[in-house]
């Protein structure tokens, strides 16, 4: 095989990253010092909620090495705006949400435990904590609300006046009498309360920020834990005001994880860019972990009452939703998509359904906001359809496999009633593929074995689809995006012939380097060392909207195909120039521009060198130089689907669930390296049997005190926790980009949960059990089934 | 962290002389629960005396019937040592039970006893194995040691020298562990021996470890997985949390007693 061809798309290339992250070599935001670089310390909010009545900084402004201390005061009398959300939803009536101020700094009142009150900086860490300690606040405690079921009822305490009942919006989607009237026609109806589990990220790297300004340029720079360094420009200077945008360079270097919780602009990193100016001194702030669990958007956390409609042959005829989602204490960047078009969007699943209505409530609550985690509304949308589908199943008595293939959408393009329009897939091939690899048929030997050894096995099927690659501008911006989600891209090639691709995708974990490297080497027919993939500070990548949603390769790496495309063009131009050929006439291919018909040929680099030699170039026709910047718009979401199986056993003694087998059979499209794509299916995985058996975000219902503040009590699975997973792939190409991707990063934690909890319940023979089905809830489970069962 | 001074003394009298002329002292053995408390600033001690460079406290010895643990061992090399493997396998595998191998390589025996946290692994195997906790002031039997959530016998100034673990005839450890922290949500320790028969819970009470009396009794009569299988504890008293209600760990208590007698065969 040829060097290209062993590193070109579809082959398994090693992480071209790894080794800089192995060996201990990467530059994480914490690693970098800046000359006079002070530390900074965020003093937190104990309560819940509270009234601010005074802030006295005078004891701890005296206290050895601190060089400022600042309170929402201070960025009120700046003139600083607040913290935005980026998408607008309106609610049934028309209104539009309602939404409660996020300032920097808390000004007057605290939202939850955690919230931001005042920013220490110091000589040193331990020095700004100290002085920390010598701040007084008075505050008056008041009542919080809590609890997601509660918070709506009129005497729960409000969180923010603008929003009366602590609902943000109430949000619609689908025909409601067309659902209706699908109901009052059905042979049967399913109903199933369903809570999906409040999580909290966890990236490796906690967020961290160095703040500093240019007094002689008058320019600010952030390095910053951020997955899109753009947005975080465009949100500092247009909305919150910090400086204008081309006097701002923000830098997202190696960024260690980010699962959606570093999209977000917060306010610590934005304080620190904010007082840099103020001190005259760069400040540098990096989260603990203590302060991540309290501060980092979580995620998910839904109450929702699902129906389901059937006709007599079990075939699906409307579904109605009603969810309530937590939104947190304050809307974070994206917090109000991701309950609404991220989630009532997809509530179709990979089923025929001629009618769905859905109605969101999005709510306040005083705990931290709540924003997108991997997968964001997906992973909510499958486990609330595929619950209902296997619940529908076993009250039919048709096999899960079957009432699905019952239902499976066939023809493609198909609009479903929730916007969605599914461009292509073939649902029955990856669930076959799955229930074959997991040997479904013998399933009844092994449950009755694993009866004979005390156990009880169950299985349960997941076949998921999710929405990826966002987005096309036009329709996320009817839906009340505030920005453009499309992405660019800049291929420059330098006069030796190697290459420098300048994304605005960002890569935190997902492994850029070599992919978008795999895709220009093995288009310009160079080996993968000639290609360095740029990324993450503002002052090299014109724009870009960044990394989420699984984008970066359907919506990202489209870009670089487009710039290649133009390179190409212009390459051939040159090449014909300088053989004397007419540019139909030259091919390109494995780095040759040859004259069709003739052994007349030219590499690459002598290509790349004569375009900056530019000897006798026709004036007027041919610039010097070779480079070249697309900016690509999809025309649709992608749609990655597939079907993901799991088995079960528990010990009904201690309650305890172990994975026995679990089977992920994914459609991604077209995959460019297999290694990179098993890798995310395996942490998506991990991150779905987290939520499912593990993880749960708790805070006490009366105190608003973060329960689960640490890993003592927060369960974040560990390698023992998951089994081998058996992985497959079928494919049908997605017509919506040019090299047929679809993405494949939020898959695992989308398709897993429900997967789980089909099986947990199979296994159990109950209707439900809330995630996480941890041991205590499972025995607990069994001993409110086991009077049930003895009875009958 | 606050402001302390380190001291790291070579041997145990100049610990003991640090102690006595220091304002609020502590002792730090592996810092695996000083260290966070320190970090959180829930602990602002005047000096941390490190017992880490006192030799004579870091040893494993066979003598006799029993097994003597230098209070500054390793749980990493209680759980490969093997001495302890051949005459108390029990205790063995409970030391490799052991939070991760980063805390087994750090965790101290005498640490983990003088901590005495409610869920720790050690405080069952004591009191289980009627152990011998020898101070630089006395002689402490297990029953006496051990006074509640995080409270033990020992006195200010007092530092844990070593523990004498009698070999038992029979014993086993079974620990369910808390899915989050994987300390012991309900940890049973069974044995048998000079002492007669014990059995001794660690993770479910609310003032830590406690020994079952009527589970002893019963395998006295009969030592078998069957006569401990339908004593169950009442629900009062036990720990309820996040984790599990108070009558899930009174039911696991009688699970793990039940699999660890079986497993001491
Ligand atoms: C992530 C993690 C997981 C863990 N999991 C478990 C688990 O599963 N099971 C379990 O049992 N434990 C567990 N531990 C606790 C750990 O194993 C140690 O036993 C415990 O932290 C105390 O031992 P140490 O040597 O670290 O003591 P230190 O933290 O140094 O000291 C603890 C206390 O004991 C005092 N002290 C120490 N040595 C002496 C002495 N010789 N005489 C008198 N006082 C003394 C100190 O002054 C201090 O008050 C875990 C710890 C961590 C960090």
């Amino acid at each position: 095989m040829s060097g290209a061809a062993r590193e070109g798309i579809g082959q398994p290339v090693r992480r071209k990253e790894d080794f800089r992250f192995i060996t201990g070599n990467g530059h994480y935001t914490d690693d970098i010092s800046r000359p006079r670089q002070t530390y900074a310390y965020f003093l937190r909010s104990p309560h819940a909620h509270a009234r601010i009545r005074s802030i006295d900084t005078s004891e701890a402004e005296k206290a050895p090495g601190v060089a400022g201390i600042f309170t929402g005061r201070h960025v009120a009398d700046d003139g600083l705006g607040g913290l935005i959300c980026g998408w607008t939803v309106t609610s049934k009536d028309g209104t539009p949400m309602k939404v409660g101020p996020h300032p920097i700094l808390a000004l007057d009142t605290v939202r939850y435990v955690g919230d931001h009150v005042a920013m220490v900086v110091a000589e040193t860490l331990a020095e700004a904590r100290a002085a920390a300690e010598l701040i007084e606040v008075d505050y008056e405690a008041l009542p919080a609300a809590v609890s997601l079921g509660s918070c709506q009822k009129p005497d729960a305490a409000q969180v923010h006046p603008e929003a009366p009942r602590n609902t943000c919006f109430e949000w619609e989607l689908g025909n409601k009498a067309e659902t209706e009237a699908a109901f009052a026609k059905a042979a049967r109806v399913v109903k199933l309360d369903l809570t999906n589990n409040r999580l909290i990220p966890n990236a490796m790297e906690p967020r961290a920020a160095i703040g500093e300004y240019d007094k002689g340029s008058g320019i600010y720079t952030l390095h910053t834990t951020s997955q899109n360094p753009h947005v975080a420009r465009l949100v500092l200077s247009a909305f919150v005001g910090v400086a204008p945008e081309h006097k701002l360079r923000v830098i997202a270097p190696d960024v260690g994880g980010g699962f959606g919780s570093k999209i977000f602009i917060y306010a610590e990193e934005t304080a620190c860019v904010w007082a840099a100016a103020k001190l005259g001194r760069p400040i540098k702030w990096t989260a603990d972990r203590s302060e991540a669990f309290l501060s980092d958007a979580h995620g998910r956390d839904h109450l929702s009452h699902a129906e389901l409609a059937l006709d007599a042959d079990g075939k699906f005829l409307g579904l109605r939703v009603k969810t309530i989602a937590n939104l947190g204490a304050y809307l974070s960047t994206f917090s109000a998509a991701v309950p609404t078009y991220l989630y009532g969007t997809l509530l179709s699943g990979q089923y025929d359904i001629p009618a769905i209505y859905v109605e969101v409530d999005g709510v306040y609550t005083h705990t931290a906001p709540v924003d997108a985690y991997r997968g964001a509304g997906r992973p909510e949308a499958t486990y609330l359809v595929e619950r209902m589908v296997e619940t529908a199943a076993r009250e039919t008595g048709i096999d899960p496999a079957d009432i699905r293939r019952r239902n499976f959408i066939r023809s493609f393009p198909h609009q479903t009633p929730v916007i969605m329009n599914y461009d292509a897939g073939d649902y029955q091939a990856s669930l076959d593929a799955a229930l074959e690899a997991i040997d479904y048929k013998g399933f009844a030997a092994r449950k009755s074995d694993a009866a004979k050894r005390g156990k009880l096995r169950g299985i349960g099927i997941s076949s998921y689809i999710e929405a990826c690659g966002i987005a096309p501008s036009a329709a996320v911006g009817s839906l009340g995006a505030g920005v453009g989600l499309w992405e660019s891209a800049e291929v420059r090639v330098n006069p030796t012939g190697n290459v420098e691709v300048l994304t605005g995708s960002h890569s935190h974990g997902q492994g850029h380097e070599t992919t978008f490297a795999q895709l220009v080497a093995s288009r310009l027919g160079i080996p993968l060392s000639n290609v360095e993939i740029v990324h993450g500070d503002t002052d090299k990548v014109q724009f870009g909207m960044g990394t989420y949603g699984s984008r970066s390769g359907a919506v990202g790496m489209s870009a670089i195909v487009k710039a290649l495309e133009k390179i190409e063009a212009k390459a051939k131009k040159i090449a014909a120039h300088l053989m004397e050929a007419a540019v139909e006439d030259i091919t390109f291919e494995n780095g040759a521009f040859t004259v069709q018909g003739t052994d007349k040929s030219l590499a690459w680099a002598e290509v790349s060198l004569a375009a900056y030699t530019a000897h006798g170039f026709p004036s007027g026709e041919i610039e010097p130089g070779l480079k070249e910047g697309a900016f690509y718009d999809p025309a649709n979401f992608t749609f990655p689907a597939g079907a993901h199986v799991c088995e079960v056993e528990i010990d009904p003694d201690t309650g305890i669930v172990e994975i026995v087998k679990f089977v992920a059979v994914d459609d991604f499209g077209t995959i460019i390296n297999p290694m990179i794509v098993e890798g995310q299916v395996h942490g998506g995985i991990a991150q779905g049997i987290g939520q499912a058996l593990l993880e749960h975000g708790v805070y006490d219902p009366a105190s608003g005190q973060l329960v689960t503040g640490s890993y003592m009590d927060y369960c974040m699975p560990r390698a023992d926790d998951l089994p081998s997973f058996t992985l497959g792939f079928t494919k049908t190409v997605c017509p919506s980009n040019p090299l047929g991707m679809k993405g494949c990063g939020e898959a695992g934690a989308i398709a897993a949960p429900p997967a789980i909890i089909n099986a947990v319940t199979d296994a159990l023979g109950i209707r439900d059990i809330e995630m996480p089905a941890t041991p205590a809830r499972v025995w607990q489970a069994l001993q409110s089934a086991a009077p049930r069962a003895a009875a009958e | 962290m606050y402001q302390f001074n380190y001291e790291r003394p070579k041997t145990l009298a100049d610990a003991e002389a640090l102690l006595a002329k220091s304002d609020d002292p502590k002792i730090l053995a592996g810092g695996q629960t000083l260290i966070p408390t320190l970090k959180q600033r829930l602990a602002m001690p005047s000096d941390l005396i490190d017992i880490g460079g006192i030799k004579d406290l870091d040893f494993i010895r066979a003598e006799g019937d029993a097994v003597m643990i230098g209070a500054a061992t390793r749980h990493a090399k209680v759980a490969q040592s093997a001495e302890v493997k051949k005459h108390n396998p029990a205790l063995a595998a409970l030391a490799a039970g052991i939070g991760d191998p980063a805390v087994r390589h750090m965790g101290t025996l005498g640490g983990s006893i003088a901590n005495n946290d409610p869920a720790a692994d050690y405080p069952a195997a004591c009191l289980a194995l009627d152990a011998k906790i020898h101070t630089t002031k006395r002689l402490i039997e297990a029953d006496e040691f051990f006074k509640g959530m995080f409270e033990t016998a020992l006195q200010d100034g007092e530092i844990i020298k070593e523990v004498t673990f009698p070999h038992p005839e029979k014993a086993a450890y079974m620990k369910f562990r808390n899915p989050a922290s994987r300390y012991a949500m309900v940890g049973v320790f069974v044995s048998k021996g000079p002492w007669g028969i014990r059995v001794a819970v660690t993770g479910a009470g609310q003032n830590g470890v406690f020994r079952v009396k009527e589970m002893e009794e019963a395998l006295a009569k009969n030592w078998s997985p069957d006569a401990v299988a339908n004593i169950k504890l009442p629900a009062k008293g036990l720990n309820a949390d996040l984790h599990g209600s108070a009558e899930y760990r009174a039911h696991l208590v009688t699970v793990m007693a039940k699999r660890a007698v079986a497993a001491a065969g």
